[in-house]
């Protein structure tokens, strides 16, 4: 199994700990990941002004290389994500934004969205099977209860990003289920977290992460898990400016579960003093 | 509150339309997005609200709120809208038709080099330059 | 030569305003076989008709042209007119200048050019007109109701009351639908199980009616009087006449499976009764979960029967039967949830549907008529009610307004403020719609007088916070989020079609709206009627309505009945195909296209060279053909000409419009 990969920036500086564990465990599951050859900064947010097509250049450029390979495209941080999966999907739907991107580009074969751009935990549920995947498992997760925290990027708007139900998503639960963890189930597992905001509006963001967390916590969460370098580092920092001042559950990366369960690495740190 | 025809036509609300996509009389203000929006606390006139004003071309209202720059662009509200309305892409284009034509930056980039200090992922920062200046 | 007389109408300034008469007329004058030209204001009027009957018998005009509007609308009047003054009616022609030219075009001149080509072709059409007369069609005395909820019922009885024959089939073990879960009745409160039960014995005592529960109609054939229809009874798996209805199988059965009629909320056994009012009150075998079917072991229900009712090897049965009319009464469902996962239906017990919610403050409920929360036991305090839960949303629910949620929510609050004095209700709505007599006087009295309070705004989400449902909506008339601690929440589902509405239709030949409601003739003047004829719809089969509408519908649609078996005969449309046999070469091609069956093929003894020779041939049963014309566009040698629209009509008018 054989796919292009595109890190994106922040895999490279901030979260090369998500990148790392991908990698590692991709390769223990026999899946290759080609990184890219030349891939740009995805530009972070998906712009909505269709007059400006430079921002759409980069996932192009890439989307284009991956259909030139022959292969999909993986992605595992959640807004390179979103930004390359909105970007293909307004390619195939606008055609003045089709006729400029292209213009530009010149590419030798025109690119006119016939590519695809999947994130890791597609790969593991739709190429790979989460089956299949916990066929492979040797430290299983046993009596671990693990809170998915989903975020905004990967689930919405839901019917172009067609990642899982946006309102009852099951994709993050059903991995951690192949790892044989026990889903924690929350009611704020899709609410956003806000991290936008926490640049310019840090008690906001701090409200929200409080309220993501303690009710995972009450739920009965001994940990989260989440699929976002930006999730990751809002409920990891702002749990620290809570009331509480300190974090109250541990946040790990989904990939860091799997390379544990794939028997790659040490068990991860939980709140044991709980119950 | 005088409510004139001109201020219905305006041009902008036309660019607001092109820019977001979005169809603000499809709306019936049902209050869904306000309901939804995790972030509406914080916000000086609520998301229907926003949508209200600019059925009624009351543009002044809209441009001088903090409740644009308040939106997180997690598109909650447009998920759940029973209409298809996209609020998020409608506050997403007040915020370029504002910083395309007054210039105004939200964020300096003093501000960046403490966030960096504490690991901001660049992919934060990067979008907080996206959305907040010019 | 003929002798034909064209009739040009104004139609006030509806035609008058676009097309210039007077030069039609003059132009009308000078077509082939026309030998009178006049026009009128409003030719449909009785001075219109008497100006043409006059001129019938002055000019003796043996063919007529009408320059009017649609054929739709006045065909038949002026059919009727000729008819009066001695003209076989089929020789009248309606040339449309007013759909079809004067509405939809603006400049006079052109129109007028339009007009003036429309009657040219008319008349050359006409001169093809040949003298119809029309046949009888026998109609069977005998109508057939399709689902027995409250609108079957009513529809049942009051055809079997004008003394026809009624057989009503229902789907379900018993009859009596929706109406038979509900607790209350808006406005006036009274009981649905003490209004509805009583109708329920009629229709079983009825000498008119015989009931087929647990049974479905699998094919429909025929047409107006004469519908072929095949029934299928399920096996009951209970002999019906030896059965007492005595309970002891139900205590004795083993298996539980979910309740249908209470909606899921408590288990029913693998044989059972819906509810206590049932009718037939006879207990039937799901042999989905029964263990005996399943496994091939158990038989308690047989051991146990005193009466020896219990029939294993009972198969289902298939009856043919005729009828001249039928009424469509299949009801709703209410929409699945699975698409709204921010109010957490399904996800927490405590959370309902409003489905749900009657059963449970029913007295004849799961609970007794106590209203308790699933999750606990115990009695709500403050319980948050939800409109418009898919309704009037085009994102994932139905675009429509479901129409009876403001006041059956209307109706929860006021009975559990009646029930529980204590209790607290909030009501989040988009618009509060009380069309209807005493609707918006008992939604005030919800408010006024029962103190439940309306937030206008929507619920973003509910959170299970504990023991509580957090409900974070808004106000938009205070312009204030709302956060509400709940121990109920109850949702408004959107009403909506059967799932398989669009087989039925299919299968019944009627349309389905885009939401697969299905299709009236005419939503206003034919509100019961389908474009089917002798098919008739009443309930929320047709879209969404409340009980007083349904039997309103029930009843008008027993009266459309009850005029088509009133009559012995029919008079058939004798527009219908013929064959001419001498061109005919066999091939039956036209059998193949025919979706009203009304072509068969027959072999004709032919004397060729003194010897007889047998030629294969198409038929048609003019009683069957419905005047669609596909045989004629299927046939290669031409043999088969629409009465009325035949080849040599067709072109007439082609060439009178084209050279």
């Amino acid at each position: 199994m054989r796919f292009s990969y595109y890190p994106g920036c922040t895999l490279k500086t901030t979260a090369t700990e998500l990148e790392r564990s991908a990698l590692k465990a991709a390769k223990a599951l026999g899946i290759e990941l080609v990184e890219q050859k030349e891939w740009q900064c995805c530009g972070a947010v998906f712009p909505l002004v269709r007059d400006e097509i430079a921002a759409f250049l980069s996932s192009i450029r890439s989307l284009a290389a991956a259909r030139d390979a022959g292969e999909k495209l993986v992605t595992i941080c959640a807004a390179c994500h979103h930004v390359i999966k909105r970007t293909n999907h307004l390619i195939k739907t606008d055609t003045e934004v089709r006729e400029k991107v292209n213009g530009y580009l010149q590419l030798e074969t025109s690119y006119l969205g016939e590519g695809s751009v999947i994130h890791y935990l597609e790969m593991l549920r739709d190429e790979l099977g989460f089956d299949e995947l916990a066929q492979k498992i040797k430290q299983p997760l046993t009596g671990r209860k693990i809170a998915a925290y989903y975020g905004c990027l990967l689930l919405r708007p839901a019917a172009i990003m067609a990642f899982d139900n946006a309102e009852n998503p099951r994709i993050i639960e059903d991995f951690l289920f192949a790892l044989g963890a026990t889903a924690v189930y929350y009611p704020y597992r899709t609410e956003c977290c806000g991290v936008y905001l926490s640049l310019n509006n840090t008690q906001i963001a701090t409200d929200m992460v409080e309220k993501i967390v303690s009710s995972a916590f009450s739920y009965g969460a001994e940990a989260l898990v989440d699929a976002c370098p930006l999730c990751h580092y809002n409920l990891l920092e702002l749990q620290k400016k809570t009331p509480q001042g300190k974090p109250l559950l541990p946040v790990y990366y989904f990939t860091e579960l799997l390379e544990e369960a794939l028997g790659l690495k040490e068990q991860t740190a939980v709140r044991k003093d709980r119950k | 509150m005088k409510v004139s025809t001109e201020q219905l036509r305006s041009y902008i609300l036309k660019d607001i339309a092109v820019i977001s996509g979005e169809n603000v009389v499809e709306c019936y203000q049902c209050g869904k997005c306000t309901a939804a929006c995790p972030v509406s606390k914080a916000m000086d006139i609520l998301p229907h609200q926003v949508v209200r004003f600019l059925q009624l071309g009351m543009l002044d209202e809209v441009m001088e709120s903090n409740t644009i720059w308040i939106c997180a662009s997690c598109f909650t509200c447009a998920g759940r809208c029973p209409r298809d309305v996209d609020v998020a892409n409608i506050m997403e284009a007040l915020r370029v038709i504002l910083l395309r034509k007054r210039g105004v930056s939200r964020l300096k980039t003093e501000d960046v080099r403490l966030v960096f200090s504490e690991g901001m992922p660049e992919q934060g920062v990067v979008s907080a330059f996206r959305k907040f200046a010019r | 030569m003929r002798r034909i007389g064209v009739f040009v109408c104004w139609c006030g300034t509806n035609i008058a305003g676009t097309v210039d008469i007077e030069a039609v007329v003059e132009a009308a004058k000078k077509m082939p076989g026309v030998v009178y030209t006049g026009e009128y204001k409003y030719m449909c009027s009785e001075i219109g008709q008497s100006m043409i009957r006059d001129t019938i018998k002055k000019e003796q005009l043996d063919r007529l042209v009408i320059a009017s509007c649609s054929p739709r609308m006045h065909e038949a009047t002026f059919r009727r007119t000729a008819a009066a003054a001695g003209l076989n009616p089929y020789l009248v022609e309606i040339a449309n200048i007013r759909e079809h030219c004067s509405w939809v075009h603006k400049e006079k001149e052109k129109a007028t050019t339009k007009a003036i080509a429309l009657i040219r072709a008319a008349v050359a059409k006409a001169a093809y007109n040949r003298e119809l007369v029309a046949g009888e069609i026998p109609v069977e005395q005998r109508a057939l109701v399709i689902g027995a909820g409250i609108a079957g019922i009513q529809a049942a009885l009051d055809i079997a009351d004008a003394g026809f024959e009624v057989d009503l089939v229902e789907r379900t073990p018993s009859i009596g639908g929706r109406m038979a879960q509900l607790d209350k009745t808006f406005p006036t409160l009274d009981c649905s199980a003490c209004i509805l039960t009583p109708k329920m014995v009629d229709v079983a005592s009825h000498p008119h009616i015989n009931l087929y529960t647990y049974s479905e109609v699998e094919k429909v054939e025929g047409y107006v009087g004469n519908f072929d229809v095949t029934i299928r009874k399920k096996a009951r798996s209970i002999d019906m006449s030896r059965c007492t209805g005595c309970g002891v199988c139900l205590e004795k059965c083993p298996i539980k499976v979910d309740s249908e009629f209470n909606e899921g909320l408590i288990k029913r056994k693998a044989i059972y009764i819906p509810f206590p009012q049932a009718v037939p009150n006879v207990p039937v075998i799901d042999r989905t979960s029964c263990r005996w079917f399943k496994k091939g072991k158990c038989a308690v229900c047989k051991k146990v029967c005193p009466a020896d009712a219990v029939d294993y090897e009972q198969a289902d049965e298939l009856l043919e039967k005729k009828y001249g009319g039928i009424v469509l009464t299949t009801g709703f469902d209410t929409l699945k949830l699975d698409e709204f996962g921010e109010f957490g239906y399904g996800k927490h017990p405590d959370i309902i549907t409003s489905l749900e919610f009657e059963r449970l403050i029913n007295a004849s409920g799961p609970t007794g008529g106590k209203l308790v929360r699933l999750s606990n036991q115990e009695i709500p305090q403050n319980i948050v009610f939800i409109h418009c839960v898919g309704s009037r949303d085009k994102a994932r629910g139905k675009p429509y307004c479901s129409k009876i949620c403001c006041m059956y929510t209307a109706k929860h609050a006021i009975l559990l403020k009646e029930k529980y004095p204590h209790s607290q209700t909030y009501i989040f709505y988009i618009d509060v719609r009380t069309g209807g007599k005493e609707f918006e006087e008992f939604h005030r009295r919800a408010v006024e007088e029962y103190g439940a309070v309306y937030f206008r705004g929507i619920v973003g989400k509910v959170f299970p916070e504990g023991d509580k449902l957090l409900v974070q909506g808004v106000d938009s008339l205070s312009s204030r989020t709302i956060e509400i601690e709940a121990d109920m929440v109850v949702l408004a589902a959107a009403m909506q079609a059967r799932d398989d509405a669009a087989e039925v239709a299919r299968m019944l030949g009627i349309g389905v709206d885009t939401h697969h409601f299905f299709v009236e003739a005419h939503p206003k003047l034919r509100p019961v009627e389908t474009h089917s004829a002798g098919i008739y719809l009443a309930g929320a089969c047709q879209g969404p309505k409340d009980i007083p509408e349904t039997v309103a519908q029930a009843g008008a649609a027993a009266a459309k009945a009850i005029v088509l078996l009133s009559k012995k005969t029919l008079i058939a449309d004798p527009c219908v195909s013929e064959v001419n046999e001498e061109i005919c070469t066999g091939c039956l091609a036209c059998i193949q296209v025919c979706p009203y069956k009304a072509i068969t093929e027959k072999t004709l003894d032919q004397k060729v060279h003194g010897r007889v020779v047998q030629r294969l041939l198409a038929q048609v049963n003019e009683a069957l053909c419905q005047g669609c014309g596909s045989c004629t566009a299927a046939c290669r040698p031409g043999a088969i000409n629409l009465k009325s629209f035949s080849n040599d009509q067709i072109l007439a008018e082609v060439d009178a419009v084209c050279l």
